[in-house]
């Protein structure tokens, strides 16, 4: 066991928005009830001021960082960063992560039964970023607190990050969006796109109401995570990992089974995947991705960024070409124009985007540094 | 490596910090692992920004708390609009500059007032050091060989004095240095010989 792990814990629920009080959504419907599940680690202090919000990405769930049961092999998928003597120190801060609205790990979401007890599958209403962090809302207002020390999330926990900053400026002190966006671009929304063509074109989707009819569309979310998991990575880490090298053969099979390395991982990733995600809720989170665009909101970034209150700080990787460089940078151009306190790292990683879910020093150490700051300086008011 | 911000002490940055009015605006470029901005955010009550592109200073500057962005002075100040800070620093940093004409443009357009360190090449033991050895001239402040120098564009006080001159730059205040003190008689009296470095403040005319 690592001595630095927050070792074993739990995944917790609450539920809210109970109707006649359904949440009102950006679409103009409602929902409720809705719950959330969601983890903690580390404790609140008395003041309730050292809670940090963790936001996952498109496939993330609320177990950040520990395990379930000691016999338990895999970790959150954040575990470097959070724990005791961690990046994001769970001996002085309390950390929070709950699954997404939408979510298919524990939230309510297309495969949670409606109030009269069916299935919503397609009746499920499209929820946006926006949505998502309203329902957090309700959750750290029941948890007790009124400003949160940061919020921490990237590529899609990025945008909620920045949804806290510009929606909610008087709740939090700081923000760390990384490997993100302020609107995803063409590129982004046709990948997306596919993947739910994808999920689609499967038989066994049944128009969304496959768990009814007793089928899983394996096939088409396979696919979609298979073409999305390209674009996490890089040519260059591909060209790494797996090169042209064949799969248990010294030559070509001159047939369509397995020929080579790369083939037999991506074929893992989508199989491993279908296991533990739900194929609407792949659809309904791909949409709120893709209508995600502060611009559009406020007429410009600039507009979107001028109530913004909160220390920011962001981070990018060299090799991510999924949420560059600079599509990073447009964030912090646009809260420079208010001379607001916004940092800006592009950190060296060969891992593509999925570079911020990989232990990387020079990441850990600006976490670790930044929080510190924002945490003194809120402990000196 | 680069013994610009760690290896000896800087008289520049003293200075600039005597220039800088309390409570103002400040974006430094070039600042290192942001001991100046720090300091006069904390003494000076100062809304401090800088621009730096190592990393390992960057996240330096992160850890003091200072606002900091990672990035290449080459490309340019595009996202900051005009006279947005009463103050643009750029001190130590002008001879590393591919364009240093350019650069200076943009300083004084972000900036209402532009302070730039110059380390002079005309000060006469780097002349001395050229005439008599013959070499291109070494020293604690210029420690690289002419190949692996990121000093590319090196110009002495009259050399810089002149581009602002054709630029229609005002020279406010210079502050001549040498041996670590300002203002001594010799390097007032012909500044292009007898001082090390100048800090120049610099307005539009």
């Amino acid at each position: 066991m690592n001595e630095n792990s927050v070792g074993l814990v739990r995944r917790q629920y609450f539920t809210f928005a109970e109707p006649p009080n359904e949440m009102p959504l950006e679409s103009g419907e409602k929902l409720g009830p809705i719950t959330l599940a969601y983890e903690t680690y580390g404790s609140l202090n008395r003041e309730k001021n050292n809670a940090i919000l963790i936001a996952h990405a498109l496939s993330g769930d609320s177990h950040a960082a520990g395990y379930y049961s000691a016999d338990e092999r895999k970790r959150g998928w954040w575990d470097f960063m959070i724990g005791p003597g961690r990046s994001i120190d769970t001996n002085k801060y309390f950390v929070i992560c709950s699954n997404a609205l939408a979510g298919c790990q524990g939230s309510t979401g297309p495969s949670s039964l409606n109030p009269t007890g069916k299935r919503y599958n397609l009746s499920f209403p499209v929820i946006t970023i926006g949505d998502m962090v309203r329902a957090q809302t309700h959750l750290i207002d029941a948890l007790g607190i009124k400003r949160l020390l940061s919020v921490i999330g990237g590529s899609m926990g990025g945008m909620q990050a920045l949804e806290w900053a510009v929606e909610f400026p008087d709740r939090i002190a700081s923000c760390v969006p990384h490997a993100t966006t302020t609107r995803l671009n063409a590129q982004g929304i046709a990948f997306d796109e596919v993947g739910r063509q994808a999920i689609f074109a499967d038989p066994d989707w049944r128009n969304g109401n496959y768990l009814d009819e007793g089928v899983i569309p394996e096939k088409g979310l396979a696919v979609a995570r298979m073409l999305a998991h390209i674009t996490y990575l890089s040519e260059e880490s591909m060209h790494q990992k797996f090169g042209r090298r064949l799969r248990e053969k010294e030559r070509y099979g001159y047939d369509f089974s397995l020929d080579f390395e790369v083939e037999s991982y991506l074929r893992h990733q989508g199989s491993s995947f279908v296991q533990r995600f739900d194929a609407n809720t792949y659809l309904y989170i791909t949409k709120a991705i893709d209508y995600f665009d502060l611009k559009q909101n406020y007429g410009s970034l600039e507009e979107a960024f001028r109530h913004v209150t909160a220390k920011v700080l962001v981070f990018s990787f060299t090799s991510d070409w999924l949420f560059p460089t600079s599509q990073n940078r447009e964030i912090v151009q646009a809260l420079q124009v208010h001379r607001k306190p916004v940092s800006f790292v592009e950190l060296d990683s060969p891992y593509g985007h999925d570079s911020f879910l990989i232990p990387n020093a020079k990441q850990e150490k600006l976490v670790s540094d930044f929080l510190r700051t924002v945490y003194d300086d809120q402990m000196n008011k | 490596m680069t013994p610009k911000h760690v290896k000896y002490t800087r008289p520049d940055l003293k200075i600039i910090f005597d220039l800088v009015r309390h409570g103002s605006s400040v974006l430094d470029l070039g600042c290192g692992t942001g001991d100046l901005l720090k300091k006069l955010i904390d003494e000076k009550q100062v809304q401090g920004h800088g621009i730096e592109i190592i990393d390992d200073y960057v996240l330096a500057c992160v850890a003091k708390g200072v606002p900091v962005v990672h990035s290449d002075l080459d490309d340019g100040l595009d996202g900051y609009p005009d006279n947005s800070f009463d103050y643009v620093i750029l001190s130590q940093t002008i001879q590393q500059i591919r364009n240093p004409d350019a650069t200076l443009q943009e300083m004084l357009r972000v900036g209402k007032t532009g302070i730039v360190g110059l380390l002079n090449f005309g000060y006469w033991r780097v002349r001395h050091y050229l005439a008599f050895q013959g070499e291109m001239p070494k020293s604690k402040v210029l420690p690289y060989e002419w190949y692996n120098t990121p000093n590319i564009h090196l110009s002495t006080i009259n050399d810089f004095r002149r581009l602002c001159a054709d630029a229609g730059y005002q020279i406010v205040k210079q502050v001549n240095v040498t041996n670590q003190k300002r203002g001594q008689f010799l390097p007032n009296l012909a500044p292009n010989s007898f001082a090390e470095l100048a800090v120049f403040v610099l307005q539009v005319r």
